[in-house]
């Protein structure tokens, strides 16, 4: 590509902020715009149901440094949201009045919270969370001794649950599954996290199907299938994640759970990428596989890969998925795709962790989830990561012995 | 003035290609030991969002945060890329009769 090239991002989260920074630091000298349609300057999204939830006093956390975007000469237009991409004139024309051509554009437009389904619903306040906006209208409501009623037991809800309870609300929450977390982590560990917020004291109820939310008085009226009714001051949805492809859909763009991209985050149009929580891509990883992540490093990742696929680079992308969540002083962390096949080989770590190890029937590590306080699991899950890199073939009762050190299998 | 030399550890006390936590008048530092038994330290915490660095992992002279992996050169406390952006405060040290020692 030549570097001076006029490169348009649509989007200013994780993936649209990594890959303007990551086309700066490749030496792309040409003008970088960025169109974010929050007001705020970017910042990372992970904080706002975990501390900066519960810390009125916490300011955002931007996302490459204060003046990381100032430094690299790259210009954010806040505010302006992209209302057409016109392919044929390579055009984005925004809501702000201004039209910018591109040579290639990046579509980085990220999910938004997936709306409550259900009678009522539209008729009475139900809160979501997902950009800053949200998390301060939550910040004012989820305050003792407010009851709050959190509908799913997804990440986001349950790291809701958390901090509601730590600030001292009544909390409870209703999950449709059997079990929580039952697409993304294994049972055991599940079941470790249920445990902690039922003895934290959150009313945490699964199997259990909503059929109607309606005002009783000043309180919120929610009606289970088999006819229980709960009162709360507050409900919020916590129902998962829509990928954000309007703007590429009346393109005329590939959609396919997402904007469809391949292996090197390239669209159906070739002057086009898409990167982050929006793009279903083609991950070399996993056969070719079209997957849609909902995940911070997977937004920085693909951001950057997508970056380079402008410069020209031809590489698939290829990371490691990987995940966080943080509940109480529990954390959680996932890599590798947990497709609960295979050997499942348990490490207990010192003091009251826990690693879970996925193999193949080759016997190569694929994936690793861990949960415990960071001291229990950061490093081990550090290394763990990398050796899954690796597909590595580690004896299982090395892994399982909590007594070896698993730093010395990096040298193997 | 004001500069003083705090007894921290044993040198014994830390692996090669390792860390420990330094806790010191209400601050906490990380202190390293290389492979080639160099010794530094840093502030403590990751200036992403506040972790014990010694809970994370030496690989050379880098030190990796154990939360989301940022990543420090530990002889210079430069932040190395995303997540981290802020570099850690250096400490100069020395070994006395096999103690660590960091100047602060
Ligand atoms: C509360 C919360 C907690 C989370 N916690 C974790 C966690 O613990 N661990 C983890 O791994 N992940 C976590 N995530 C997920 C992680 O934040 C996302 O995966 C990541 O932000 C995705 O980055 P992105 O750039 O693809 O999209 P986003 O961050 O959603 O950014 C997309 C941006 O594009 C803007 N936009 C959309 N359409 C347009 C348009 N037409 N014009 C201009 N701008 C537009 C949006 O307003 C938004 O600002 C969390 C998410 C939330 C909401
Ligand atoms: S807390 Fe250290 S990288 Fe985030």
């Amino acid at each position: 590509m030549p570097l001076n090239d006029r490169i348009v991002i649509i989007g200013a989260g994780e993936a649209g902020v990594a890959a303007a920074l990551e086309l700066r630091a490749r030496g792309h000298a040409g003008t970088i715009t960025l169109l974010g349609a929050e007001a705020e300057a970017p910042y990372e999204r992970p904080p706002l149901s975990k501390a900066f939830l519960m810390d009125d006093s916490m300011a955002p956390t931007p996302i490459g440094g204060a003046a990381g975007l100032e430094t690299a000469n790259i210009g954010v237009r806040r505010g302006c949201t992209a209302l057409r991409l016109e392919r044929a004139s390579r055009q984005v024309i925004a809501s702000d009045g201004t039209t910018h051509s591109y040579d290639q554009a990046l579509i980085a437009t990220g999910a938004r919270a997936r709306r409550l389904r259900l009678p009522g619903a539209g008729d009475v306040p139900v809160h979501y969370l997902r950009t800053m906006a949200d998390a301060f209208t939550l910040r004012a409501l989820v305050q003792p001794p407010a009851r709050i009623g959190i509908i799913g037991a997804g990440f986001i809800g349950l790291e809701l649950a958390a901090s509601a309870r730590k600030l001292g609300c009544e909390v409870t929450v209703f999950e449709l599954a059997p079990r929580i977390l039952a697409r993304a982590v294994p049972e055991e560990l599940a079941a470790l996290i249920a445990r902690r917020h039922v003895s934290e004291g959150v009313m945490l109820m699964t199997g259990v199907a909503l059929v109607d939310v309606a005002r009783a008085g000043a309180a919120l009226q929610v009606t289970l299938a088999d006819g229980r009714g709960f009162a709360f001051d507050h409900l919020i949805a916590g129902v998962g994640a829509e990928p954000e492809t309007a703007l590429a859909a009346e393109a005329g763009l590939a959609i396919s759970n997402g904007i469809a991209v391949d292996e090197r985050l390239q669209t159906s149009d070739p002057a086009i990428f898409a990167a982050g929580d929006c793009c279903a891509f083609l991950h070399a990883r996993y056969d070719m596989a079209r997957l849609r992540l909902e995940s911070w490093r997977n937004a920085q990742a693909q951001g950057r890969h997508a970056a380079q696929a402008m410069t020209g680079v031809g590489t698939p992308f290829h990371a490691l998925p990987w995940f966080w969540s943080d509940q109480y002083d529990l954390h959680l962390q996932i890599c590798g795709l947990n497709l609960h096949k295979g050997v499942q080989v348990r490490r207990g770590t010192p003091g009251e962790g826990l690693i879970l190890f996925d193999l193949d029937d080759a016997g190569r590590l694929t994936g690793a989830s861990g949960l415990g306080t960071i001291s229990q699991i950061g490093r081990d899950m550090r290394i763990a990561e990398m050796l899954v890199e690796r597909a590595a073939v580690i004896d299982p009762s090395v892994l399982a012995d909590s007594g070896r050190p698993l730093k010395a299998l990096l040298r193997a | 003035m004001g500069e003083t030399w705090i007894d921290a550890c044993a040198f014994s006390a830390i692996e090669p290609e390792d860390v420990t936590r330094f806790d010191h008048k209400g601050r906490t530092f990380a202190i390293y030991r290389t492979e080639d038994d160099e010794v530094y330290a840093t502030d403590g915490l990751c200036s992403h969002e506040q972790v014990h660095l010694a809970d994370g992992l030496v690989m050379g002279h880098i030190i990796e945060c154990p939360k989301h992996n940022g990543r420090f050169d530990l002889r210079s406390g430069a932040a190395k890329g995303a997540p981290v952006c802020i570099d850690l405060k250096t400490y100069a040290t020395r070994i006395i009769d096999g103690r660590i020692q960091i100047c602060l």
